[in-house]
């Protein structure tokens, strides 16, 4: 593997790319091109945007353990603050364009309805995640609660799919994939900590 | 590989400035690449590309293949004088399963029904029997334009210009007998037409139902066309079901059969989710849709939210028909 020195362009070019549904988004509003209900279409691009940054986040620590590739543990700070980025703006279009900030609609989606009481709690686990995303916040928490405060990124992952899974009617297969696809991070995460549970405590040959 | 490497002869050691020159060249390719494939990925994952509509969906009436299924009608009773959803939009915008399940999945994938010939049977509970071949019917009932609201369960909602015949006149012609108390409608079964099918969440085919009083009201019609022509495959060719105070989905599509029967039929979003979609299904602002509020909808077109009217609108025609009936528990 090059050193981290060589791929200089990797970052700015994940960069670029996570910018494209966000530049989508706003050249197909221009355009008249979001379909027949743009609000709608925008909240389905830009919630499933967040969706796809958060598993990809997930994704990092597994993808550096599995592959022995350790830039992947470099992107995923940015990948993580995209996830709260998209989130963000599905948030603020459904508050916004959707509900043009009709707080008692608003106030009893978010109390009431299951389907948006999850996705909600998502986005407002993700707000102290993106908040304590510098090397500052993690040198003022201490890194162990640091990082046990970001694993609260899975129990995001897990309210956005129960969110997605509660908003379509009856056909379940693509929120299906995206369940499969983070139970099988968190199978990773968990498989790679037992085993290093087990070689930590294997006895020294002393008993 | 050896710490000293293999021996390089001088010749084909590269000059500095162009090795910079090539691993920039190498970088800015893989920017690139990556970028791309970023960028492109998650266009695909989040549905984002959008290829420009089907000019035969989207046409405005001028075009030779909307001339060819013109339909005429004279203008018929209930019109509502708000604006109409342009056509693009209501033939562009649809749930359809049979064809997929995103909204622009009938318009793109609906040509593979064959929407002639066409017989559609009228049986159960009646004395006369029909078989009505689909040109049949519009040459048998008088057409009317009927100009209502479609509000969908989903919280959208659509201002239709139907070319249709009262329902009440096709099933009069059946003469139901002392028995029929409900009318069940079925859409056609054909997987090699209708790919959606082929796949397991609803159980096909769609079947639908209403009580015969509301199938008998003149309101309800069924539809062959909608602005001045024949039905675009995407909206139930040849021959659907318009109720405009009920919920969208109670208008079933593409009918092969009418069945009179004794009992309440199953109805196929009701076998689905029984606790979200009921049998009557009637447009109401005060019972929500366990998932989200029905008080507002988003009209095609318009930017806000309206709210949504009991009965759609049409209270004054059809509030008597449940007069005495919990509507929240028969919702």
């Amino acid at each position: 593997m090059a050193p981290a020195a060589r791929r200089r362009w990797l970052k700015p070019a994940v960069f670029t790319g996570a910018l494209v549904p966000f530049a989508a988004v706003l050249w197909n509003a221009a355009h008249g091109n979001l379909g027949a209900n743009p609000i709608a279409e925008a909240m389905n691009e830009l919630g499933l945007s967040a969706l796809v940054f958060l598993l990809a986040s997930l994704a990092c620590t597994p993808v550096r353990e599995i592959f022995d590739w350790p830039w992947a543990v470099g992107l995923r700070r940015m990948l993580g603050l995209f996830a709260f980025f998209y989130a963000l703006l599905h948030f603020a279009t459904y508050a916004l364009l959707d509900q043009r900030l009709n707080f008692p609609a608003i106030l009893a989606d978010v109390t009431k309805r299951p389907f948006i009481i999850a996705g909600f709690a998502a986005f407002v686990i993700l707000v102290p995640l993106a908040a304590t995303s510098t090397a500052r916040a993690v040198r003022r928490l201490g890194f162990p609660r640091w990082k046990r405060l970001q694993r609260l990124a899975y129990v995001a992952g897990v309210l956005a799919i129960i969110h997605f899974v509660l908003r379509v009617k009856a056909d379940v297969r693509e929120p299906a994939v995206y369940g499969i696809v983070l139970a099988v991070f968190l199978a990773a995460r968990i498989a790679l900590f037992l085993r290093r549970r087990a070689t930590a405590s294997r006895p020294t040959g002393t008993t | 590989m050896s710490d000293l490497g293999p021996k390089i002869p001088s010749s084909e050691i590269t000059p500095e400035p162009a090795a910079n020159r090539r691993r920039f060249l190498k970088s800015s390719l893989l920017f690139t690449a990556t970028a791309a494939g970023v960028g492109g990925g998650l266009i695909a994952l989040t549905h984002a590309w959008r290829p420009r509509r089907n000019p035969s969906v989207a046409s405005d009436g001028a075009s030779p293949e909307i001339a060819d299924g013109a339909l005429r009608a004279r203008p018929g009773p209930f019109a509502t004088s708000e604006p109409r959803t342009p056509l693009a939009d209501v033939a562009g915008y649809n749930n359809f399963y049979e064809f997929g399940t995103s909204k622009e999945d009938p318009s793109r994938r609906a040509g593979s029904l064959r929407t002639r010939p066409w017989t559609l049977s009228v049986g159960g509970e009646v004395r006369r029997p029909l078989e009505l071949d689909a040109d049949a019917l519009t040459r048998r009932y008088p057409l009317e334009e009927r100009v209502y609201r479609m509000r969908c369960v989903e919280a959208w909602s659509m201002v239709i210009p139907w070319i249709g015949f009262p329902l009440a006149a096709l099933l009069r012609d059946a003469e139901p007998t002392s028995q029929a108390r409900f009318v069940a409608f079925t859409t056609l079964y054909d997987p090699e037409q209708m790919p959606g099918q082929r796949s397991g969440f609803l159980d096909w085919p769609y079947v639908e139902g209403l009580r015969l009083d509301e199938a008998m009201h003149p309101l309800t019609i069924l539809a062959p066309g909608l602005y001045g022509r024949v039905l675009p495959n995407q909206n139930g060719a040849p021959i659907r079901l318009v109720v405009p105070w009920k919920y969208g989905f109670k208008g079933i599509k593409s009918i092969v059969k009418i069945e009179l029967t004794r009992e309440q039929p199953p109805t196929t979003w009701n076998i689905a989710a029984p606790q979200e979609y009921g049998f009557y299904a009637n447009v109401n602002p005060e019972v929500d849709h366990p998932r989200w509020s029905q008080a507002t909808e988003r009209r095609i077109g318009e930017a806000g939210r309206r709210p949504t009217l009991p009965f759609n609108g049409y209270a004054e025609q059809v509030a008597g028909l449940y007069s005495g009936m919990d509507l929240r528990r028969n919702f």
